[in-house]
């Protein structure tokens, strides 16, 4: 199984750091998995994108042009993305200042209202884990325990009290998540 | 010896996690784009508190190439990291490390040029690397990762080949493998060399006083006899040639049914490859041969497939370099068709695949 991903949003939303949660847990699960961040002068408020491959065998081209899911988190990246996501595939969305939503037929379109939750939570910084949550609920490439597997293994200790606080985001992104 | 388990880092974290594990013994750069997680890691991990090794930010890629010069002249391990820009200013402590036959390493994480250039990733630097790049005649032994896993790798063997031939040793990379993150198992410590082993491994070494009846150590790339500077390029040929004889190194995938042959190294290597795997769904019998050292270029290997297939594709992430090396490796004998991307915009694998279905048929 090999699942082609690009998630995209603002900088400053935890675009980069999402994926890499997503590639630790891979990691953990003893899969193939890249992570290719388009890098660049960005910034909070710019733009960020990450490809993250997550695959049972060899994976020849850490870039690629056409997708299995698409996560958007703003207007400008669902524009760019929609049409890069192969027939069949999937595109989820964070609903907020969207103002036209996936107009995409022929792929799966859920929608998850994460900056919404975050706010709740108040807590901005769980956003990226909510959309995580969201992601594999849609997608069950990774289990939940091995993403927090993979968190454990990689925040200094020091972070570790942090950790309770993401599994809730996760599990909340994995309730709120929206099939449309 | 310890079992490594899997880690994901990005390619550029994996060179620097390999230097302090393979004994290095200096690095001085200077920070610039797509590479300065190199330095970034080593100021994070600290080895001067460990292994010793010591990490410098010089003023300059200038002064960066030449502390890599005198470190080097000592019997140490050291090394440099930079991109194109940065690699370009160092070019004339390279050539004085070749003359002087100093060992050392030189890592260019390669973005697009010309001049400043951008930041993002290209190939644009492969005639610089493989011609030298300064004045006069010498080679640099060029390694050309292809994944995270090799970066780690490399950092050890371009060591081992700098010192085997005192020889400035280049890892030919770019922003791809440079930024990507994958997973890698990293090499067991190899301790750091004593004095008293470089001075038994490397009698030609600078490492201190002289002792009674030794001859002084002189490190120079000067000489105002063109006689004895003759003399000096002739042993530097005969060593290049050796270097040739022994060191080539180069991957084949798909080739033993092949029609057609990609030729790529690097990131370009690895989007050809997925193209390829695309193309051979579709029944295309299309084939890969990455050259890891790009000098010594396979052209010997090349040349015993060129008998085997109807042409060659190139594949780079620039307006077509190693083309002509391929081509001269072949002697024109089968069509070779290059494509390229320039300025930091790197092909996709479907635009990889249009480019070999129109040429391969």
């Amino acid at each position: 199984m090999k699942h082609e991903i690009i998630i995209a949003g603002y900088g400053g939303q935890g675009v980069l750091s999402m994926g890499k949660m997503l590639a630790y847990a891979a990691l953990v699960e003893g899969k193939e998995v890249t992570w290719m961040p388009a890098y660049g002068p960005e910034q909070r408020g710019g733009t960020a994108n990450v490809t993250v491959i997550v695959s049972d065998e060899y994976i020849s081209s850490p870039i690629l042009n056409t997708f299995d899911i698409a996560v958007v988190l703003n207007q400008a990246s669902l524009w760019r993305f929609q049409k890069l996501v192969k027939p069949g595939g999937v595109i989820i969305y964070d609903p907020n200042a969207i103002m036209e939503p996936p107009t995409r037929t022929d792929v799966s379109i859920y929608s998850i209202a994460a900056t919404e939750a975050a706010i709740e939570m108040h807590n901005s910084k769980a956003y990226n884990m909510l959309v995580l949550g969201g992601l594999i609920q849609a997608v069950p490439m990774v289990k939940v325990d091995n993403v927090l597997k993979g968190l454990r293994k990689t925040l200094p200790e020091r972070h570790h009290h942090l950790i309770p606080m993401n599994e809730e985001a996760l599990r909340k992104g994995m309730q709120i998540l929206e099939k449309k | 010896m310890e079992e490594q388990e899997y880690i994901l880092l990005k390619g550029n974290e994996a060179i620097a996690h390999a230097a302090i594990r393979c004994g290095c013994d200096g690095f001085f750069g200077y920070p610039i784009t797509p590479q300065s997680e190199i330095i970034e890691t080593l100021a994070l991990e600290k080895p001067w508190e460990t292994t010793g090794m010591v990490v410098l930010q010089a003023e300059s890629e200038l002064a960066s190439i030449n502390m890599v010069y005198g470190g080097g002249a000592t019997g140490k391990r050291v090394m440099t990291s930079s991109s194109s820009p940065g690699v370009a200013l160092m070019q004339e402590g390279i050539t004085y490390m070749a003359g002087a036959e100093i060992p050392g390493l030189i890592v260019n994480v390669q973005r697009g040029g010309p001049g400043l250039g951008t930041i993002q990733p290209s190939q644009s630097d492969y005639i610089q690397a493989t011609r030298g790049g300064g004045n006069g005649d010498y080679n640099t032994i060029v390694l050309a990762p292809a994944t995270v896993q090799e970066m780690a790798d490399f950092v050890d063997l371009s060591f081992e080949l700098a010192f085997k031939y005192r020889t400035p040793v280049m890892m030919l990379s770019d922003g791809v493998i440079g930024q990507m993150m994958e997973k890698v198992k990293l090499p067991p410590f190899k301790a750091r060399l004593t004095r008293d082993e470089i001075e038994e491994k490397y009698p030609w070494a600078a490492t201190g006083k002289r002792k009674p009846g030794q001859s002084p150590r002189i490190f120079t790339s000067l000489d105002l006899d063109p006689q004895v500077m003759e003399d000096h390029n002739k042993d530097l040929q005969q060593k290049y040639s050796t270097i040739k004889e022994n060191e080539v190194r180069y991957e084949q995938k798909y080739c033993d049914d092949a029609d057609y042959v990609v030729v790529a190294f690097g990131s370009a290597a690895r989007i050809s490859t997925k193209a390829i795997e695309t193309l051979r769904e579709e029944g295309l019998k299309v084939g890969l041969f990455r050259p890891i050292t790009l000098w010594p270029f396979p052209e010997k290997e090349l040349l015993e497939l060129s008998q085997h297939v109807k042409g060659f594709i190139c594949i780079e992430i620039n307006a077509g370099q190693m083309v002509d090396d391929i081509r001269l490796a072949i002697k024109c004998s089968k069509p070779v068709v290059q494509y390229g991307r320039m300025g930091g915009m790197v092909p996709t694998p479907e635009e990889i695949a249009e480019v070999i279905k129109q040429n391969a048929r």
